[in-house]
């Protein structure tokens, strides 16, 4: 025992700590974005009745969430150099972060569309509309309502998903604390510091999505 | 005689191994209010579903206003007409649904308007005008801005209605509105396609209510087995069928 605590070196290089949490939290937007639209795509594809586009998008889900992040995100910065493929690290955990965002965020949508009444399709069609006017004004407007709940704890999962940036030395949050961890040994106080600004951040999505769903919320 | 707008010839429709329409033939005029009747299997609903092509059929064709609805021939193919020709052709008709399928998340008024938008291209001002003079005239001027989880059945079905009728089409269908309502909500269903029908659009029912049949129907369609079984002017076949068959159906349906 004997340690007492002192944040001073944390408070010291606050601002780094900071930093990091602007980077993790601008990682994950952008590679959520990106997820998102691709899971869009893909939960189309796997609610197809057509076996030609199920297919392909039940081999990426299969794949993607069989796989540890980690290992993609070695996978990514590390091997596809090897293969020509040269990104920087940030670019390489984006796209990692994007493909795997995509598939858990495929299968969120993938279940809020099934939920969807046939019903309103053929409504849809009998006033003439399009089959992606129909997508894009009846359906995916519902599903998305349908699955914010759910949702929410995938976005928040993948935020914290983004410390794993540290491993390729992406100066997120948790490569911040390790830095200040290793030059000033204050182990305790950075990691309770770092923590609380993932649970803090944590809540505040969380409140920000019920906040949406509040919202969005279809009167009745 | 009034001009031939609809014009069913050989209509087949098989689901798997099961052949639901074997062999439908008929033709519907304007102005003509024809109920089409039938216990349930008997494929009413499926005959109303393949005339906005909300069901596929094998063999035969609809016509409407002479344009052969949903597919194309060419010498001995068939070919599915493209998504965009078919919706332009659902369209000309307008349908309402026993289950009401209004979108939840638009009010009555966006209901309403959708189609007028995002169909007819109509302004948004102008479509919002169009909804709310149908809504209106079905009695739901004042919930314009209601959201479906606010109303009734009666008052969900009544804005389906206006849904349909709102875009104009030359035919109605309407797919037994009245069954998922409660008794007291299905009078003010039933008044407004009885209005509809005076003012002379033309229109297909499937429904359970004889009395209303009886009462509306310019021609009655009973359907048995895929095939039309009895057709006629609804006096004569309510009184009078002339088949067993109806007979019996009208004995054990609640018309009295």
């Amino acid at each position: 025992m004997g340690y007492t605590l002192n944040f001073a070196v944390v408070w010291r290089n606050f601002d780094q700590l900071l930093a990091g949490l602007a980077l993790s939290l601008g990682l994950a937007v952008i590679s959520i974005l990106i997820g998102a639209v691709i899971g869009l795509a893909v939960a189309f594809a796997l609610t197809s009745r057509y076996r030609a586009t199920a297919w392909p998008a039940t081999a990426y889900v299969t794949l993607i969430r069989n796989l540890p992040i980690l290992v993609l995100v070695l996978f990514a910065y590390f091997a596809l150099p090897q293969l020509g493929i040269r990104l920087d690290k940030v670019q390489s955990f984006v796209a990692v972060l994007a493909l795997y965002s995509g598939a858990y965020l495929a299968e969120v949508f993938r279940a809020g569309l099934l939920s969807i009444p046939k019903g309103l399709t053929e409504a849809g069609l009998a006033i003439g509309l399009t089959p992606m006017q129909i997508r894009s004004t009846i359906i995916v407007p519902l599903m998305l309502r349908n699955v914010l709940p759910s949702m929410s704890s995938t976005i928040i999962s993948l935020f914290k998903d983004t410390s794993l940036a540290a491993t390729i030395a992406v100066p997120e949050l948790t490569f911040a604390a390790r830095k200040i961890n290793v030059e000033s040994f204050r182990v305790i106080e950075t990691w309770i510091v770092a923590s609380a600004l993932y649970v803090i951040t944590c809540a505040l999505i969380a409140a920000l999505m019920r906040q949406i769903e509040r919202r969005l919320a279809v009167p009745r | 005689m009034a001009k031939t707008l609809l014009e069913i010839a050989g209509l087949r429709k098989t689901y798997g191994a099961v052949e639901v329409l074997k062999g439908i033939d008929c033709a519907v005029h304007e102005g003509e209010v024809i109920a089409i009747i039938g216990s349930s299997g008997s494929g009413k609903t499926t005959l109303l579903r393949c005339i906005n092509m909300l069901e596929d059929f094998q063999d035969g064709t609809i016509r409407l206003d002479g344009e052969e609805i949903g597919y194309h021939v060419e010498g001995s193919t068939r070919r599915r007409k493209s998504e965009k020709d078919i919706a332009r052709q659902r369209a000309l008709t307008g349908m309402a649904f026993q289950q009401f399928n209004l979108f939840p998340h638009m009010t009555a008024a966006q209901n309403v308007m959708l189609g007028l938008v995002k169909v007819k291209r109509l302004p948004k001002g102008e479509a919002h005008a169009i909804a709310l003079k149908w809504l209106d005239r079905v009695g739901l001027g004042d919930r314009a801005n209601h959201y479906p989880g606010q109303l009734s059945g009666g008052q969900q079905q009544r804005v389906a209605i206006a849904r349909a009728i709102a875009m104009n089409p030359r035919l109605m269908l309407f797919d037994e509105v009245t069954s998922a309502l409660d008794p007291e909500l299905v009078g003010e269903v039933l008044q407004v396609i009885k209005d509809l029908a005076a003012e002379g659009m033309t229109m297909l029912l499937v429904t359970h209510e004889m009395r209303f049949a009886y009462e509306v129907a310019s021609r009655v369609i009973f359907m048995n087995k895929g095939v039309i079984g009895e057709e006629g002017n609804p006096r004569e076949m309510f009184v009078a069928p002339k088949t067993e068959r109806l007979a019996e159906f009208l004995k054990t349906s609640s018309f009295n």
